[in-house]
């Protein structure tokens, strides 16, 4: 195999740009996705490409493009939306969750609704409290959605490949932060990863790190930094968490006996709280600590930088997280 | 405001026979799931349509079988007028199995996706992004289907219908947006609670046709939606019909629609009914004799009471169906 290495915006692209050119009843639509490619150029050439009919720029109408897109989906086209910033998802709201997630079921399963929602989530990047939200944890609450958190640019190509040829709505989050900083191998040839499949992106011993999206990065440097105090992390990526492939996860925390959890997104009633509830449930036996939740603060996203970096997760709180797992175990 | 002249002759017998029997079905469907209601044999409430038959006949009757339609909590009127068969509808409302939703969608959510009825929706405004959703995809497919949206006067303060209007006049979208004007918002007489002209005008400058029917007026109102349906069919984009109508009962099942609404303002109203209205019309031109309309009522009932005990006849779902249809 042929790998090259990609940002993870190219990725994204790329996972785009092969899946339109397979199937013609995909469409992307935004606002300045055309001809100007995309806030954070992730639909770049696209334009040049397929077209204005393909790749449509929109008013600022958020609720009237995807809830258009809904519609769309319901007769046979697979669009794909682009909410630029995930915080003005809160617009959409009705379109997402009373009528994409429940137009199936209400029906009797006489519809699909194909539709890709594309959010950017994330914060770090001093733009204030109203573009800076994580709100991917909200649609894995609501049943008839699938949720979608990559962190390298390998997943997200496999992942957004796997999403463009689901039959549901599906919520695929991009950490904005992550576009041009992070590269990665990503394969010349074709692949797909498949949804509800975690990923062990480091295997260890003595205890379980869960982290979702660009959170993997701290992550798996705090491994390496735990590593040479002695401690052996294992380092998950659930990758989706609806559906969630709980297996993994308590399986590995059988193995552990403790966890870590790692979100961006707010830590009460978030992520990091179901996934908890999952393994106190399936790992009961095995835990000898109390399972750790690093979440963002719950706060508004500040704008000072010293003010918002105190309320990401990062790697010295992961490892200060661990810490206090290994003291209390040595208690 | 332009009100349509009716041109009874344009139409075949067969067409105003069609359009008078969907009409009758549409109000006895309505009074029989009252009565279903009141006897206890459905659960929840039913949003009932009696009073509204004419604009849903009027407007479907000008639409192909492959043309959409979004529509309303109120939506049975729109459901039938659109080809929708009673016996499904109603052991839907009954909850029952063999429902055109299998029991899960309920009174308000009935769907028949082969008839192009893509569902009636429990959000006010909800239909409207799905029937952009759909223009989209039938302009996109360059088979002159159209799509129209079911609203009421109520939903016309939806940022959707504006966010929608737009890109639909943007994109020259085969979209009818036909706006069910029963004067009331829930409780609430509508006057109260819409700004300036009105929707015909709010229409106009978002750079469509705004036209205003007599909703009680079936011709008129497929002459005005026919006019509309036609220049969409052929690229002419989006347009906006407004239908004057009365809903006679409550805004549900469980209220008489009587404490916010005069006797005198109710009696007026029947007075215009849109069927013997549409009967004497037919009657004057002899279209139809009165044995005719004699036996079509017969017919119809007896089609609705044979509709209502097959479904309480029919099993309910069986409880392993719950998680069925939450994903495809
Ligand atoms: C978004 C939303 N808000 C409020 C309601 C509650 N509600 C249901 S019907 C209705 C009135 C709608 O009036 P209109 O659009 O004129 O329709 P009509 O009932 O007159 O047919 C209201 C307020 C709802 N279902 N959805
Ligand atoms: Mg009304």
């Amino acid at each position: 195999m042929s790998t090259r290495e990609l940002t993870f915006a190219q990725a994204i692209r790329e996972a785009l740009d092969e899946e339109m050119a397979r199937d013609d009843r995909i469409f992307i639509l935004g606002e300045d996705v055309g001809a100007w490619g995309g806030v954070f150029r992730t639909t770049e050439t696209l334009f040049e490409k397929y077209g204005c009919e393909r790749v449509i720029d929109t008013p600022l109408s958020e609720e009237g493009f995807v809830g258009l897109s809904v519609g769309a989906a319901m007769t046979g086209m697979h669009p794909v939306p682009e909410i630029m910033f995930g915080d003005f998802i809160t617009l959409v709201m009705d379109q997402i969750v009373n009528q994409a997630a429940k137009m199936r079921y209400m029906t009797g399963g006489q519809v699909q609704v194909p539709i890709t929602i594309r959010a950017t989530m994330g914060g770090g990047r001093s733009s204030g409290a109203q573009h800076s939200q994580s709100w991917h944890a909200w649609f894995a609450h609501v049943p008839g959605l699938k949720v979608v958190l990559p962190s390298t640019p390998y997943d997200a190509k496999g992942l957004l490949k796997t999403a463009l040829r689901e039959p549901n709505p599906v919520l695929f989050f991009e950490d904005k932060v992550m576009y041009h900083k992070i590269k990665g191998p990503v394969p010349e040839e074709e692949y797909l990863i498949p949804f509800g499949k975690a990923d062990i992106k480091r295997e260890g011993t003595d205890v379980t790190l869960v982290a979702l999206s660009r959170m993997i990065h701290p992550t798996l440097a705090a491994a390496e930094r735990l590593a040479a105090e002695g401690i052996s992390a294992e380092v998950i990526d659930p990758r989706t968490i609806s559906p969630l492939d709980e297996e993994t996860l308590i399986q590995s925390v059988a193995k552990t006996g403790s966890a870590v959890i790692v979100d961006e997104g707010f830590n009460r009633f978030g992520t990091t709280a179901e996934l908890a509830a999952v393994i106190a449930h399936g790992a009961f036996d095995y835990l000898d600590a109390p399972i750790e939740r690093l979440g963002a603060m719950d706060v508004p996203v500040p704008f000072s930088p010293v003010l918002e970096f105190a309320t990401i997760p990062d790697e010295e709180k992961i490892i200060a997280a661990v810490h206090r797992i290994m003291e209390g175990r040595r208690r | 405001m332009a009100q349509h002249k009716s041109k009874t002759s344009e139409l075949g017998r067969n067409t105003l026979l069609e359009m008078y029997r969907r009409m009758l079905t549409i109000r006895v469907f309505e009074e029989t799931v009252f009565d279903v209601y009141r006897k206890g044999w459905m659960p929840g409430l039913a949003h009932l349509s009696d009073g509204q038959e004419a604009t849903a006949v009027g407007v479907c009757m000008t639409l192909r079988t492959d043309d959409t339609i979004t529509s309303t909590h109120r939506g049975h009127g729109h459901i039938i007028a659109k080809g929708g068969r009673v016996e499904p509808m109603m052991a839907e409302v009954m909850g029952k199995v063999t429902g055109y939703c299998r029991g899960k969608g309920g009174e308000m959510h009935i769907a028949d996706v082969s008839l192009g009825i893509l569902g009636a929706n429990g959000i006010v405004g909800g239909g409207l992004g799905i029937a952009a959703g759909s223009a989209f995809t039938a302009k996109r497919e360059g088979e002159g289907r159209v799509s129209v949206a079911f609203f009421g006067d109520g939903a016309i303060n939806q940022g959707i219908w504006y966010e929608t209007a737009n890109i639909a006049v943007l994109w020259k979208l085969p979209l009818i947006y036909v706006c069910e004007n029963n004067d009331y918002t829930q409780f609430t007489n509508s006057k109260k609670l819409i700004s300036g002209e009105g929707l015909a005008a709010r229409a106009r400058v978002m750079g469509m046709k705004g036209v205003e029917v007599d909703g009680n007026d079936v011709q008129a109102v497929f002459q005005a939606a026919h006019e509309l349906v036609e220049a969409a069919r052929n690229g002419g984009g989006p347009a906006t019909l407004i239908c004057n109508t009365f809903r006679y009962g409550g805004h549900h099942s469980g209220e008489p629609g009587t404490a916010y609404r005069s006797k005198e303002e109710i009696e007026s109203w029947k007075k215009h009914d849109p069927i013997p209205f549409f009967e004497n019309q037919l009657l004057a031109q002899k279209i139809i004799t009165p044995q005719e309309i004699e036996s079509m009522h017969d017919e119809v009932d007896k089609r609705l009471q044979t509709s209502v005990e097959m479904a309480r006849q029919d099993p309910f779902p069986d409880v392993s169906e719950v998680t069925e249809h939450v994903y495809a």
